[in-house]
C-alpha cells in the first residue's frame, strides 16, 4: 500500500517536474550523424557547391557534394535558403584566459618574468568561460588563444570552443610567442627618444639572442647525461629543431624588417609574424621572405598621425596583393565573435571577399598548424562547420546551427538567455508608478 | 603643453567675436538613394543644398547657378551620423579633484587639431557629443559638436545653440577614487547620497538667491556666487540635459527615483549595459539610454550584459541610440547600428535611427539635425553600398553643406598641427584595450598630464 503511494505522489510529481525542465532547460550538445541538405556550401579549398548536402559523421565530415546519398539513419537538417561554411578561425585571441578585463584575477595570460615561455597557454583555458559560448553561435569554432607580457610570453595553443576540459578543447597545434623588441614609440607611458628607443631596443635585442643561443646549445647537447633542467630554454628546442612554429609579434615597419633578417641569421624555419600593422609598408620585402602573417585588428586606428585614416582597413589586402599568405586576428577576448566583421572590412578595403574568408578559415589553419583537420569543409577533416542565412561577414547575417568537432552545439549563450528573458519582462513596471512619476508641485 | 598655450591664445583672440562665423556649402546631390530616417527611403532623388541648409528634395532638380553637383547614382545619401558619446578632439577629459565639479565645461577644453576628428568624418560622422569622463559622480558640462575640421579655432567646432548638458557617474568608476582615498562615495550608496546632498544644496542656494532678490532692503549683502551651485540649479529648473555614466540596473533604477523626487525629466543613461534589465522603468519614466552595439565583459559591471541591449530597450519603448566612446569605434558607428538587425532583427529605419535622430533627440538638437529633411543642417553622409551593410563604404561626409571629406579624393596626412619637438613621427600601435572607453579616461587624462602627450 505505502509503495503504491509512493508510485502514486511520483507519478502526480512528474509533470510537474518536466514543467520545471521547460522553464529552465538544460541544453546539451549532441553527437550523431547529420545530413545537411539543399545548402549552398562553401568549401573555401574546393569552390561552392550550390543545393549540396554534407555528412556529419563520428565527429567528421563524411561526404560533401551535389550528388551525396544521405544515410537512413542521419538526422536530416534542411537548409534550403541557407549556407554552410568551415568554422571561422581567430589567430589571435584571449579566449579562455580572460574573463572580465578589469579583475586581474579573472585573468591568466601574463607570468611573472620575461622569459616565461614554458608557460602553457593551454592549462589556464577556462573551458567553462562565458565568452565561449558567446563566441562560438557566431560561426567563431576555432581560436589561437595566446599568453603575452616578456619578450617570451609562452606557447599558444589552438582551441576549439567546445569542451569541457583543456585537452577536449585542444585543436592540435601549439607555438612559441616572440615579441620582437620594439622601437616603436614609448606608447602611452613615456616617449623616449630616438637614441634612448634605439639603446633600449639593442639591450632587449641581446637578451632574446641570448636566450636563442642556449636553446641552440641545448638542442645539441640534450641527450647528454648531465644537462640540468632549464624549463624555459628546453620550451624553445622544438623551434630550433623546427618542430614547433614561431610566431613573433611585430608592427612599426622597421620591427618586422628586422624580424624578417633576425629569422634569416638565425634559420628558422617555422615562424609566423604577428600584428603587422604597418605590414603595408614593407608588403613586398615580407613576400619575399616568404613568411605568413597573423594580420588584425582590422578594425582599428592608423599607426601614425599622418597615415591614410582607412591603413589598418587596408592593410590586409596591400599585403595579400604582394603575395603574402595572411591571416587575420581580431586581438579580443570578449569580442571575437566580430572576428567576421574584421574580416568584412578587409573584404571591402582591398582584400576581397574569397580572400578574407580564406584568411579566417583555410590559411589559419594552414598559418597556425591545423590545417590537417580543419579550416575548410573537405572529405575526413573535423566538423568544424556552420549554417547561416547568408554571408556569415554581413552583419544581419545569422547563425543559425553550429557544429564543432561533430557535435552539434546549442546555440544558446548568456547573452542570448538574458534577451529571452528580458525582452518582455515579468513582472513589467506598473504604470504610474509614483517612484517614476515626476508630480508637478 | 606647448600645444595647450597655443590653444589658449586662440581662444583668447578669438573670445572677442562672440560666435564664431562658420563656413557654410551649396552644393546638388543628384541621384542617390536617399535615407531621409523620418519620411522613407526615396530611389534616384537629389537633395539641394543652400547655405548650409537642406533646401529642396526631389527628383531631377537643377542646380542652381554656380552650384557645385555630386553625382551619387548607386550611392546612399544619409543624415550624418551623430555620436552622443565621444572623447575625441578635446584636450583633457576628467575633473576629478572632487566628486562634484558642475563648475568646469569641455567647451573649454576643445582641440580642434584632433586628427581623430578627420578619422570620424571618413565615417560618416558629422556631431560628436564631447562629454567630460566619468571619475566623478557629477562631472562637468559637455559640448556638442560639428566636426567642421581644418579650422585652429575651438569655437568653430561648437554646434550653435545646441542645449547645455552634463555629465554623472555612477557605479566603478565615481566609487573607485572613494574607495581608494577612503572618502564618499565608496559604494552605491554613497553615489545616491551625494547626489540627494548635492540637489538639497543646489535648492537652498536657490533659496537664498531668491531671497537676497526678493528682499526689499537697500543695504542687502549678496550671497556668494558659486557655479557649482548655479549649474546644479539650472539642471532642477531643467536648463541642463544630464547624461549619465551608468552600468548596473540598479544604479539605473536609483537616478529614476532621484530625479523623480527632484523633479528632473530630461535624463539619458550612457552606456548604460543593463538598461534591458530595467527597460519598462525607463519608458515610463521618459529616460532614453545611449549603448553600446556589444561591448561586455570589460569590467564586473558589465559582465551581464546583452548585445541585444538596443533591440529590448527599443521594443520596450525607449529611446535609444548607440555610441562610441571611443576613437576607433567611431569610425564605423553604421557598422555598430547594423549589429541590431542581428540582434534582435530592428528595421533600417530603426537601425540607422540609432545613429542619427535619436542620439539627435537626445542632445536636444534633432530641429537641426538628424533626418533628411527640407529645413535641417546640410550634415549629410555619402556611401558606396547601403550603409548597414558590412561592406559599406562612407565616401563624403558634408556639414552644414560643406565637404569635409572624400574618399576620392582623400590624401594621407590629414594632421593640421603636427608638434615641432617632435623629429620621428611616434608609432604607436593600436590596442582596443587601450582605447579612451569611459573606465579609462581618469587613467588616459592623468597620464596625458605627465607624458605631454595629446
Amino acid at each position: 500500500m505505502k509503495r503504491i503511494f509512493q508510485i502514486l505522489i511520483i507519478a502526480l510529481m512528474v509533470p510537474l517536474l518536466s514543467f520545471g525542465q521547460e522553464d529552465d532547460q538544460v541544453m546539451k550538445a549532441r553527437a550523431g550523424k547529420f545530413a545537411l541538405t539543399n545548402a549552398k556550401i562553401y568549401t573555401v579549398t574546393n569552390g561552392i557547391i550550390e543545393n549540396g548536402t554534407l555528412i556529419i559523421n563520428n565527429g567528421i565530415i563524411e561526404a560533401v557534394g551535389a550528388n551525396v546519398r544521405i544515410p537512413d539513419d542521419a538526422e536530416v537538417i534542411d537548409c534550403k535558403g541557407k549556407e554552410i561554411y568551415p568554422g571561422m578561425i581567430d589567430s589571435g585571441t584571449k579566449v579562455g584566459l580572460s574573463e572580465i578585463g578589469s579583475i586581474d584575477v579573472s585573468q591568466d595570460f601574463s607570468e611573472s618574468g620575461a622569459l616565461t615561455p614554458q608557460m602553457q597557454a593551454l592549462t589556464a583555458v577556462n573551458p567553462n568561460s562565458a565568452v565561449i559560448p558567446v563566441t562560438r553561435v557566431s560561426g567563431v569554432t576555432t581560436v589561437w588563444t595566446t599568453p603575452s607580457g616578456g619578450f617570451l610570453p609562452g606557447t599558444a595553443a589552438a582551441i576549439n570552443l567546445f569542451g569541457y576540459t583543456p585537452d577536449q578543447m585542444f585543436a592540435g597545434a601549439k607555438g612559441i610567442i616572440m615579441n620582437f623588441p620594439s622601437t616603436a614609440g614609448g606608447g602611452r607611458f613615456r616617449r623616449r627618444s630616438p637614441e634612448e628607443q634605439a639603446k633600449a631596443t639593442e639591450r632587449a635585442l641581446k637578451q632574446v639572442n641570448d636566450a636563442w643561443d642556449k636553446a641552440e646549445l641545448y638542442a645539441k647537447i640534450e641527450n647528454s647525461d648531465d644537462v640540468r633542467n632549464y624549463p624555459e630554454i628546453e620550451a624553445l628546442v622544438p623551434v630550433v629543431k623546427g618542430e614547433m612554429k614561431l610566431f613573433i609579434e611585430a608592427n612599426a615597419a622597421k620591427d618586422i624588417l628586422a624580424v624578417i633578417d633576425w629569422v634569416k641569421s638565425r634559420g628558422y624555419k617555422d615562424v609566423v609574424i604577428t600584428g603587422v600593422s604597418e605590414g603595408w609598408r614593407v608588403a613586398d620585402e615580407i613576400a619575399k621572405s616568404k613568411l605568413p602573417v597573423i594580420a588584425g585588428p582590422i578594425q582599428a586606428i592608423p599607426t601614425r598621425g599622418s597615415d591614410k585614416y582607412d591603413a589598418a582597413y587596408a592593410n590586409p589586402g596591400i599585403m595579400s596583393a604582394a603575395g603574402v599568405k595572411v591571416a587575420l586576428r581580431t586581438g579580443d577576448t570578449e569580442n571575437v565573435r566580430n572576428l567576421p566583421y574584421h574580416a568584412g572590412f578587409a573584404a571591402s578595403y582591398g582584400m576581397g571577399r574569397e580572400e578574407a574568408l580564406k584568411a579566417i578559415t583555410i590559411n589559419a589553419a594552414e598559418i597556425l598548424g591545423v590545417s590537417n583537420s580543419i579550416g575548410s569543409i573537405e572529405v575526413g577533416k573535423k566538423a568544424n562547420v556552420f549554417i547561416s542565412t547568408g554571408d556569415p561577414f554581413e552583419t544581419a547575417t545569422k547563425i543559425t546551427d553550429l557544429f564543432i568537432d561533430g557535435y552539434k552545439v546549442p546555440m544558446t549563450s548568456q547573452q542570448i538567455r538574458l534577451f529571452d528573458e528580458f525582452l518582455d519582462r515579468t513582472p513589467g513596471v506598473k504604470k504610474n508608478d509614483p517612484a517614476l512619476k515626476i508630480i508637478k508641485k | 603643453m606647448k600645444k595647450n598655450i597655443l590653444i589658449l591664445t586662440l581662444i583668447l583672440f578669438t573670445g572677442f567675436v562672440a560666435k564664431a562665423q562658420v563656413k557654410k556649402g551649396d552644393v546638388l546631390i543628384k541621384n542617390g538613394t536617399v535615407l531621409t530616417i523620418t519620411k522613407g527611403t526615396l530611389d534616384n532623388t537629389d537633395v539641394l543644398i543652400k547655405d548650409g541648409k537642406i533646401s529642396r528634395i526631389g527628383k531631377n532638380l537643377k542646380a542652381p547657378n554656380g552650384v557645385q553637383e555630386v553625382d551619387a547614382t548607386g550611392k546612399f545619401i544619409m543624415p550624418g551620423i551623430i555620436d552622443a558619446h565621444s572623447h575625441i578632439a578635446l584636450s583633457s577629459v576628467n575633473e576629478g579633484t572632487s566628486q562634484v565639479t558642475a563648475e568646469v565645461n569641455m567647451g573649454d577644453v576643445i582641440d580642434p587639431f584632433d586628427v581623430s576628428i578627420y578619422r570620424a568624418l571618413a565615417g560618416g560622422v558629422t556631431s560628436t557629443h564631447a562629454l567630460h569622463g566619468s571619475a566623478n559622480v557629477i562631472g562637468g558640462e559637455s559640448e556638442t559638436l560639428k566636426l567642421r575640421y581644418g579650422t585652429s579655432n575651438p569655437e568653430e567646432l561648437k554646434f550653435e545653440d545646441a542645449p547645455r548638458t552634463i555629465k554623472f557617474a555612477l557605479g566603478e568608476n565615481p566609487t573607485r577614487g572613494g574607495r581608494s582615498r577612503g572618502i564618499q562615495p565608496s559604494s552605491r550608496m554613497g553615489v545616491e547620497a551625494m547626489l540627494r546632498n548635492s540637489f538639497n544644496d543646489a535648492i537652498a542656494y536657490r533659496s537664498t538667491w531668491a531671497a537676497y532678490k526678493a528682499d526689499k532692503n537697500p543695504r542687502k549683502v549678496a550671497p556668494e556666487y558659486d557655479l557649482r551651485m548655479e549649474t546644479l540649479v539650472d539642471i532642477l529648473d531643467g536648463k541642463v540635459l544630464v547624461h549619465c555614466h551608468s552600468y548596473r540596473a540598479d544604479e539605473i533604477y536609483m537616478l529614476l527615483k532621484v530625479f523623480t523626487d527632484f523633479g528632473i525629466k530630461k535624463l539619458t543613461f550612457q552606456h548604460a549595459n543593463e538598461a534591458y534589465k530595467v527597460a519598462s522603468e525607463l519608458a515610463e519614466f521618459g529616460a532614453s539610454a545611449s549603448v553600446f552595439a556589444d561591448w561586455w565583459a570589460y569590467k564586473l559591471e558589465v559582465y551581464w550584459s546583452t548585445a541585444y541591449n538596443a533591440t529590448i530597450l527599443t521594443r520596450n519603448g525607449v529611446l535609444t541610440s548607440i555610441n562610441s566612446d571611443s576613437g576607433e569605434l567611431i569610425r564605423h558607428l553604421f557598422h555598430e547600428a547594423a549589429k541590431t538587425q542581428k540582434y534582435g532583427d530592428l528595421s533600417d529605419d530603426e537601425a540607422l535611427s540609432l545613429i542619427t535622430l535619436n542620439p539627435a533627440k537626445q542632445l536636444g538638437i534633432d530641429n537641426r539635425v538628424g533626418s533628411i529633411e527640407v529645413g535641417k543642417d546640410a550634415d549629410i553622409a555619402i556611401f558606396e553600398g547601403h550603409p548597414l551593410s558590412v561592406y559599406a563604404i562612407p565616401v563624403m561626409t558634408f556639414v552644414d553643406g560643406v565637404k569635409y571629406f572624400d574618399r576620392a579624393n582623400d590624401i594621407a596626412d590629414q594632421r593640421i598641427y603636427v608638434n615641432p619637438e617632435e623629429s620621428v613621427e611616434n608609432i604607436t600601435i593600436f590596442n582596443r584595450l587601450d582605447e579612451d572607453r569611459c573606465m579609462e579616461e581618469g587613467v588616459v587624462s592623468f597620464e596625458a598630464l605627465f607624458s605631454n602627450k595629446k
